[in-house]
């Protein structure tokens, strides 16, 4: 309100969240006719295809795995985590920005969140099924991934609270559910208006179905409003405790490299840095696909850009404070692994990794490179490269060193190492295909009441 | 006779404006049994409605605590009573270890009860229901605003109640069949 009320007195509508004159019936029906249209556009077969055909390679690659076991991919000791921990870190972490708009942005009143929340949260949920498959892949024995599970075995055996893979189990087990449970209800109310939209009688049994008779009551939305938002309060610690659990795999060993008190923190702010820069790297292919510049504006596209530098901010602090305790610490392990990080075999990744996330993202303090919508692509798809290094920085690079050099090793990833990862981008580009096919990318009712709230300041 | 046959009158108003003053104007004319619909939350028509409270954080509020003292007993059964191990004799209810399991299912149970919780209270899903025998009705999750008065309502009497909703601001009334 008070922001909006700022707007006025600028007389500025560059700071509108929705540019061009709408009416409640004409953004339902331009949001629905992506979803409601009868022929599918070429182009998305075309990307599905793409798609589809690295989820095959994905399939491949995995079979192959349960073929031959883990010994396909580059891991040995020392440096018994590779790609499939750099990937699980790399993906959940992307999708927690899904939850940051969605949950803290609601919280925090920011109304720009409302046109990206929702294929934010998609994103959230295909990136935690992709971040979900490499633990289980990386078992050596996958059949026995239910051993995580606490329930009576006849065996007697029970899992270990004391450490914290499983708290990752729960805490990721926990976050896919919550984010699965935020999602639907979100959709609730646009499901309900696909059905009453739609002309096929499939298509209106199959929304009409998801809907669950849902019709706008008045009683209705004051609970779904309440749980919504009770929802957001449960889901803004629930995304910092998974990133936070996550890093304590890592912290609360004794590997140089690994041991930091500023990883939960700094693990935090790298998954929304991360985060942001893949939901600019969807959401800019997306809108000038589907010519959704009215909805998702040049505004939105500025203030993802400023979150992404301040949370790259923070993750450059946490790799200052990191060099700074290796050497204030005087402990001759952390010191070296911190001179092998950036001078030693792997050195290249460390400067190439300081070049993507520290320096390139420091362009977008100009005003005109947040409003270049090619320059803006260009820099989150750096950033989306430089987050993946940093995982494979702390992954890999610590592990090949450790305290006694007879036991030192490197590690180089197979061709099986790279199939496997491509093979999950894949996955997630096609179930991001699938669900602009078959569901509204952007919230219809929240659209609606976007312009109800505008409408009701300018009068 | 012929309101045997009606679930109720269904009224449709312009705007979200109308339709809270309308609804403001149906209670104070002491109708209890009816219902506003919208294709989005509407500021203030709840209350207009006479419905101000929701059971919602109650519901949260008792989905979490049972998440954490389960949560918090199943790390405590497994670790001291059913599976004890003794590593250099610390102790077997080491409960800083076991917070950060009790926070997700505390969340997760939460998050469990708050959408299971507004969906029964909602009473949904309910696939079918009278209103959607009306054509227009389809408009109320596009740019339709509705009021629904029940003739199950003590009030409810045929023709005055029509009127009193064209009074009251409806651009149109249609008849609901039960």
């Amino acid at each position: 309100m008070a922001q909006s009320g700022k707007n006025l007195k600028h007389g500025s509508t560059r700071q509108q969240p929705l540019v061009g004159d709408y009416t409640f019936g004409s953004v339902t029906d331009k949001i629905s006719a992506i979803v409601l249209r009868g022929r599918t556009p070429r182009n998305w077969y075309f990307g599905f295809a793409v798609a589809f055909l690295l989820v095959m390679v994905l399939l491949w690659s995995v079979g192959y795995l349960f073929l031959r076991g883990v010994g396909i991919w580059g891991i040995n000791m020392p440096v018994a985590w590779g790609f499939a921990i750099v990937n699980f870190v790399w993906w959940i972490g992307i999708g927690h920005a899904g939850t940051l708009i969605s949950a803290i942005l609601l919280l925090l009143r920011q109304q720009w969140r409302t046109s990206i929340n929702r294929f934010a949260e998609a994103m959230t949920l295909f990136a935690v099924a992709c971040a979900g498959l490499f633990p289980l892949l990386h078992l050596g024995r996958p059949e026995y991934f239910y051993y995580l599970v606490p329930y009576p075995a006849t065996t007697g055996m029970w899992p270990q609270f004391r450490s914290p893979l499983m708290w990752d189990f729960f805490a990721v087990a926990t976050y896919a559910t919550v984010s699965l449970f935020f999602w639907y209800v979100g959709l609730i109310p646009d499901l309900a208006t696909l059905r009453d939209r739609a002309k096929r009688r499939f298509s209106r049994i199959a929304y009409g179905f998801l809907a669950m008779g849902w019709r706008g009551s008045a009683r209705h939305w004051q609970r779904y409003q309440r749980a919504y938002l009770l929802l957001a309060g449960l889901a803004t610690p629930l995304v910092v405790s998974v990133h936070t659990i996550v890093s304590l795999d890592f912290a609360v060993s004794i590997i140089p490299g690994w041991h930091t008190t500023v990883f939960p923190p700094y693990f935090v702010a790298g998954a929304i840095y991360s985060g942001f820069a893949m939901v600019l790297t969807i959401a800019i292919p997306l809108r000038a696909v589907y010519g959704l510049q009215d909805l998702v504006t040049a505004r939105h596209l500025d203030n993802m850009a400023k979150v992404m530098l301040a949370s790259g901010l923070v993750v450059a602090y946490g790799y200052l404070i990191e060099a700074f305790i290796a050497w204030y610490s005087g402990n001759l392990f952390e010191r070296y692994m911190m001179l092998n990080r950036a001078f030693g075999e792997y050195g290249w990744c460390y400067w190439l990794l300081i070049a993507s996330n520290i320096v390139v993202p420091q362009l977008l303090w100009f005003r005109s490179v947040r409003h270049s919508v090619p320059l803006l692509f260009v820099i989150a798809l750096v950033i989306n490269v430089g987050m993946w290094l940093e995982r494979f920085i702390i992954v890999v690079v610590s592990l090949s060193r450790d305290f006694l050099p007879s036991s030192w090793g490197l590690y180089v990833p197979t061709f099986w190492d790279w199939a496997t990862f491509i093979g999950t981008i894949g996955l997630f580009a096609a179930l991001l295909f699938v669900f602009i096919r078959l569901l509204p990318m952007i919230s219809i009712f929240e659209m609606r009441e976007l312009l109800e709230e505008s409408k009701g300041e300018h009068s | 006779m012929a309101d045997a046959q009606l679930y109720g009158l269904l009224a449709e108003f312009r705007d979200p404006e109308a339709l809270v003053d309308g609804a403001r104007r149906v209670r104070e004319a002491g109708y209890r049994r009816f219902d506003a619909f919208s294709p989005m939350p509407i500021e203030g028509l709840a209350e207009a409605i006479g419905f101000t409270r929701t059971r919602m954080p109650l519901v949260v509020l008792i989905g979490g605590l049972i998440g954490a003292v389960a949560g918090y007993l199943l790390q405590y059964w497994v670790s001291v009573i059913a599976y004890p191990l003794n590593v250099g004799g610390r102790p077997l209810n080491s409960w800083p270890y076991f917070i950060p399991v009790t926070f997700e299912t505390t969340v997760l149970v939460a998050a469990l009860f708050g959408v299971l919780g507004m969906l029964a209270l909602n009473g949904l899903p309910r696939p079918h229901h009278p209103l959607f025998a009306v054509e227009q009705f389809a408009h109320a999750t596009r740019d339709g605003f509705f009021l629904c008065i029940e003739t199950a309502d003590a009030r409810f009497a045929g023709d005055e109640t029509r009127r009193l909703l064209v009074e009251a601001g409806a651009t149109e009334v249609f008849d609901v069949p039960a």
